[in-house]
């Protein structure tokens, strides 16, 4: 039972996320909101008794894409609006 | 009832964050964020394989002599399988994020802009 | 407007199909067959305790051959398409001393950190991939904290293509001297659940590793050193 509050609470959260990661009008905030959804993704793999699918989703979906979004966003011009 | 067990939730989950990144795919104009929707929906795809392979009451595959005896496994474990190649699939997806993000910063520097709409040079 | 609402009744659509196939989805009460041969011979057949990794390294190796192909062939496409790094700039303002120091002092531990993790694939939780992720993590802070040290690019070279060579070396030997390409059993199953046990999988898993490792390493510092300034 409590497994299923704690999968309802991080759904809802990964949900407004991935709101966030569409519409936002900010660039750099639209990368970390899917950073947090590949996060919170990894703890629902704990509960679902994936631990080797636990570490490599937090280890490459919320460090490692991260990281490649924001080396390409910075060669962008910055003069030019982050739309 | 039967909507509210682990699987079921993480189902959900799954499909409608699938659905989220199906529409962003299809309405947004800036290059970047399509690449955003694809990465989304590579993360609940692999959420939704992994969820069909849990049984109910198991624990995880891996074998430890007080906790899931080795004559005793088939009745202990969930599924294997799915999880191993959703192991493949999550490197083989931030592989073809990198690539992505490359071919998006060459058409930055030839067209200077990062709308879909400015790319007319194969429309007759 | 138009656009919008047309857009939206498409992705109910396409979610009122997924429903209708998910909906009646049963939890099943027993493993199938192939999960359940897997389960009850992986242990005395492989010798590893981590099931995932048996799975991942000797009943399904030829996919993992295929996968470190793809991310070889993606890594050699990013580095075609990117121009070097040409000439040495200068930085404008130095960086603090408390940042350099204490990277000097994590890199190595993460790197330590990376290796157990796929050396100690075959008994807990962990493998090749995930230390290859480790590993590229260490790169990317020496990247952002030392600027001023450069990363040996043939170092880098020389790893990747020794870690592809040796693993696909080990699966023609286990042609000649086991059962078939990429059997384990080339090296002695040894003790269950010590370091040196499980055969050939701690050495393939090591190989995988280092490979999985440097090709993300190169992708991040190709992305990083490019000279693509719009101007």
């Amino acid at each position: 039972m409590i497994y299923s509050i704690i999968i309802i609470i991080m759904a809802l959260i990964m949900l407004v996320m991935a709101f966030v990661a569409i519409m936002h009008k900010n660039l750099y905030v639209a990368v970390i909101a899917s950073g947090i959804i590949s996060l919170f993704a990894s703890v629902i793999y704990v509960i679902l008794a994936a631990p080797d699918v636990a570490i490599t989703e937090a280890a490459i979906g919320s460090a490692l894409t991260v990281v490649i979004f924001f080396y390409v966003l910075n060669k962008i011009r910055r003069t030019n609006d982050t739309k | 009832m039967k909507h509210l067990d682990i699987e079921y939730l993480s189902i959900i989950t799954g499909v409608i964050l699938f659905l989220i990144g199906l529409w962003g795919i299809l309405s947004q104009k800036n290059i970047i964020k399509l690449i955003i929707s694809f990465s989304i929906i590579d993360t609940s795809t692999h959420l939704l394989l992994v969820s069909i392979g849990y049984l109910k009451n198991r624990t995880a595959p891996i074998i430890e002599s007080n906790i899931v005896e080795p004559t005793a496994a088939m009745q202990k474990i969930v599924d294997p399988v799915p999880q191993a190649l959703v192991l493949t699939a999550i490197v083989i997806g931030v592989g073809v994020t990198a690539l992505m993000l490359t071919y998006a910063l060459r058409l930055y520097k030839e067209k200077n802009s990062l709308e879909i709409d400015k790319y007319i040079s194969l429309k007759w | 407007m138009i656009r919008n609402s047309i857009l939206l009744i498409l992705v109910a659509g396409v979610g009122i199909i997924l429903w209708q196939e998910l909906s009646v989805f049963q939890s099943p009460e027993k493993l199938n067959d192939v999960a359940g041969y897997y389960a009850k011979n992986g242990h005395a057949e492989t010798g590893a305790a981590n099931i995932v990794t048996s799975v991942v390294v000797t009943y399904r190796g030829f996919d993992t051959l295929g996968e470190v192909t793809i991310l070889f062939i993606t890594a050699t496409i990013i580095g075609f398409l990117l121009k070097g790094k040409q000439a040495k700039e200068a930085w404008k303002r130095p960086d603090s001393e408390f940042l350099i120091t204490a990277s000097q002092v994590l890199i190595p531990v993460i790197f330590l950190v990376g290796v157990y993790i796929f050396v100690n694939g075959h008994l807990t939780p962990g493998g090749g991939f995930q230390g290859g992720a480790v590993i590229a993590s260490a790169n990317i802070l020496w990247l952002s904290a030392l600027k001023n040290s450069k990363i040996n690019h043939n170092l880098l070279e020389f790893a990747e293509s020794f870690s592809g060579f040796g693993f696909v070396l080990l699966g023609v030997l286990g042609i000649f001297m086991a059962g078939g390409f990429l059997d384990n059993k080339i090296f002695s199953l040894g003790t269950f659940g010590t370091l040196f046990s499980a055969g050939a999988i701690p050495v393939i898993y090591s190989l995988i590793g280092l490979k999985v490792g440097s090709e993300l390493s190169k992708i991040v510092i190709d992305l990083n050193q490019t000279q693509e300034d719009a101007e």
